[in-house]
């Protein structure tokens, strides 16, 4: 051992305040907050959700109204004013599912995810708290959207149809269930982007299972494409943003719900259990 | 204190890092050298719990870093500084980092302040050029205020400022009685800083030793004698049993003899002597004999002569 070697410093004074450790959680929340909104793309990726939520619904009211005369006895009898005015979810949902997915991959393109796992040792609870974070993002913002579209897309209807109201059978239970769909969308985009890590690859793993899967589903022939079709998110889930019309064939409304939740559960399941596992 | 004991990295059939061993003592500056592709980063990585060695284990102050959940107050590591999401301010930056451990903010600008990117706080990271990049990085390490820090290749980038700014901050953090552990392929640069050395290549430990014994260790110390006898001097060198090499009309490279010895041999002989003197091999030079033999990349001496010329 050489002189340098032996002259140790002493020992210094600490001036930072430990945090408790019972609180981590709430840092981590705290954290994934500050992450979500200090990068433009969030902003501008809920402005376009809320956009289509409620400028398609509207569109799609108007269109109804001027079609009214020529629709059958059946389409009438059969309207549901209330999902009618939420159908923009149906596009809405790439918007939140992408963004969703971006929670994730865009933090291992960048090569931040080392500075997130460096700074908390604990992945899963970091995976936790932006699932938490994000789903009540997008819970929210669906629900400022979802009772704008309804709102708006009544008073449109109401020009030539029986307009629904939030105190009837179901609507409220529909309003609020886009937002939860949305959700619950957001966390399945987050947990492909778990899996995958790559950008490109989560995205089409998301609309290959929301959209192009059911296309080739059709293909099949019956009853193997409705009795398969009927499990698939989209099917399975979006009932919950409507108010009756399932078809015989159709899951019922709250076992559908539960399939679409299990696609979300199992994809941020097999993240969270990948994650621990691989390096960062 | 950080101990690696019989660290193993496999990638596949690529072995990253081969049975490493080595500890970083407190309160110095520890610098980890090795040409490029020699195993730093990874082995950097393994520290900071991001990858888990295919076997052996390291542990800072005797336990493992994923053991901590506010690790930041503990150990602060700068591992590539461009790895920052572009669109986000350094400021905002640093916020989540020290949300995440339950640091206030006041501190973060503290530390903007310390490494001069007060002025720049508000911009988005993706503008930042390289040195920028590495100034925010050490930002991030020093913000849980750590008693050891982790820096891999913290002057890369850097302007001549630049680069005396990081050696005066790491000389201060040690001094301060903080255990730095800085990774460089550049021994000149350690040769500056450094206390001690730790020299690995392909994976495997080279030498871990101080920046003197390091020299020491890498090649024998020579003696350059100059006489206007320099024949006889060789002769009578040669006959007590040490290597001589004539360099030039009258000066001789002594191998295998000290100083004083020399210059008994001399005065007993009546040979007039114009120099006598040590010659230290340079850090540089140590640490090209030491890894040569393990340089991922070996470039073609004739090819890059020629193209100088």
């Amino acid at each position: 051992m050489t002189a340098t070697d032996a002259a140790v410093a002493p020992a210094r004074i600490r001036s930072l305040p430990q945090p408790s450790p019972t609180s981590q959680f709430v840092a981590l929340l705290r954290a994934e907050w500050t992450k979500l909104r200090s990068v433009r793309s969030t902003m501008w990726s809920l402005l376009v959700t809320v956009a289509i939520i409620v400028g398609l619904g509207a569109l799609f009211c108007a269109a109804r109204v001027a079609r009214a005369d020529r629709l059958g006895p059946d389409e009438l009898r059969n309207f549901d004013p209330t999902g009618f005015s939420l159908n923009g979810i149906f596009l809405a949902q790439l918007a939140i599912g992408v963004l969703g997915v971006l929670v994730m991959t865009s933090e291992y393109a960048t090569g931040q995810i080392r500075a997130t796992f460096g700074a908390t040792p604990q992945r899963r609870l970091v995976l936790t708290a932006k699932l938490v974070v994000f789903m009540v993002v997008a819970f929210v913002v669906g629900l400022v959207a979802c009772f704008a579209a309804f709102f708006i897309g009544q008073a449109i209807l109401s020009a030539k149809f029986h307009q629904a109201g939030l105190g009837d059978p179901g609507v409220l239970r529909a309003v609020v269930g886009g937002a939860i769909y949305l959700a619950v969308l957001g966390a399945l985009g987050i947990g492909l982007g778990t899996i995958l890590r790559r950008t490109a690859g989560a995205i089409a793993a998301l609309v290959g299972l929301l959209l192009i899967l059911p296309i080739l589903v059709n293909f099949l022939p019956s009853p193997w494409s409705t009795d398969i079709g009927k499990f698939l998110p989209l099917q399975a889930g979006n009932a919950v943003f409507h108010v009756g019309g399932r078809s015989s064939t159709d899951l019922s409304l709250w076992v559908g719900f539960t399939v679409f939740c299990a696609y979300a559960v199992v994809a941020v399941v097999l993240g969270a259990v990948l994650l621990k596992r691989r390096d960062a | 204190m950080i101990e690696a004991t019989g660290v193993t990295k496999r990638y596949g059939s690529t072995v990253a890092v081969d049975d490493l061993s080595f500890t970083v003592r407190d309160g110095l500056v520890t610098g980890f050298l090795g040409p490029n592709g020699a195993g730093k980063s990874t082995t950097m990585r393994m520290i900071v719990g991001l990858d888990a060695p295919s076997s052996g284990r390291i542990t800072i102050g005797g336990r493992p870093y994923h053991d901590r959940r506010y690790p930041l107050h503990e150990v602060g590591a700068l591992l590539e500084a461009k790895a920052i999401h572009p669109g986000r301010s350094a400021r905002n930056h640093l916020r989540w980092l020290a949300d995440s451990n339950g640091i206030s903010r006041s501190r973060v600008d503290d530390v903007l302040e310390q490494v001069g990117l007060s002025s720049v706080a508000r911009k988005r990271s993706g503008t930042f050029s390289l040195g920028m990049s590495q100034r925010l990085g050490i930002a991030a390490a020093m913000l849980g205020d750590p008693d050891v820090l982790l820096l891999d290749e913290p002057v890369n980038g850097l302007d001549p400022e630049g680069i005396q700014w990081v050696r005066h901050l790491l000389r201060s953090l040690a001094s301060e009685g903080r255990t730095v552990f800085v990774s460089s392929h550049l021994m000149s640069e350690m040769a500056l800083t450094a206390d001690h050395l730790i020299v690995i290549g392909r994976g495997r430990l080279i030498a871990d030793a101080s920046v003197g014994e390091v020299i020491a260790q890498a090649s024998a110390n020579h003696v350059k004698v100059v006489s206007p006898q320099a024949a006889a001097l060789a002769a009578l060198i040669r006959a007590g049993g040490a290597d001589v090499m004539p360099e030039g009309d009258d000066a001789l490279i002594v191998t295998g003899l000290e100083c004083r010895d020399v210059g008994i041999i001399a005065s007993g002989a009546g040979i007039t002597l114009y120099e006598l003197s040590r010659q230290e091999a340079s850090l540089e030079e140590a640490f090209m004999e030491m890894t040569r033999d393990s340089a991922e990349y070996l470039a073609d001496p004739h090819i890059a002569a020629g193209s100088v010329a």
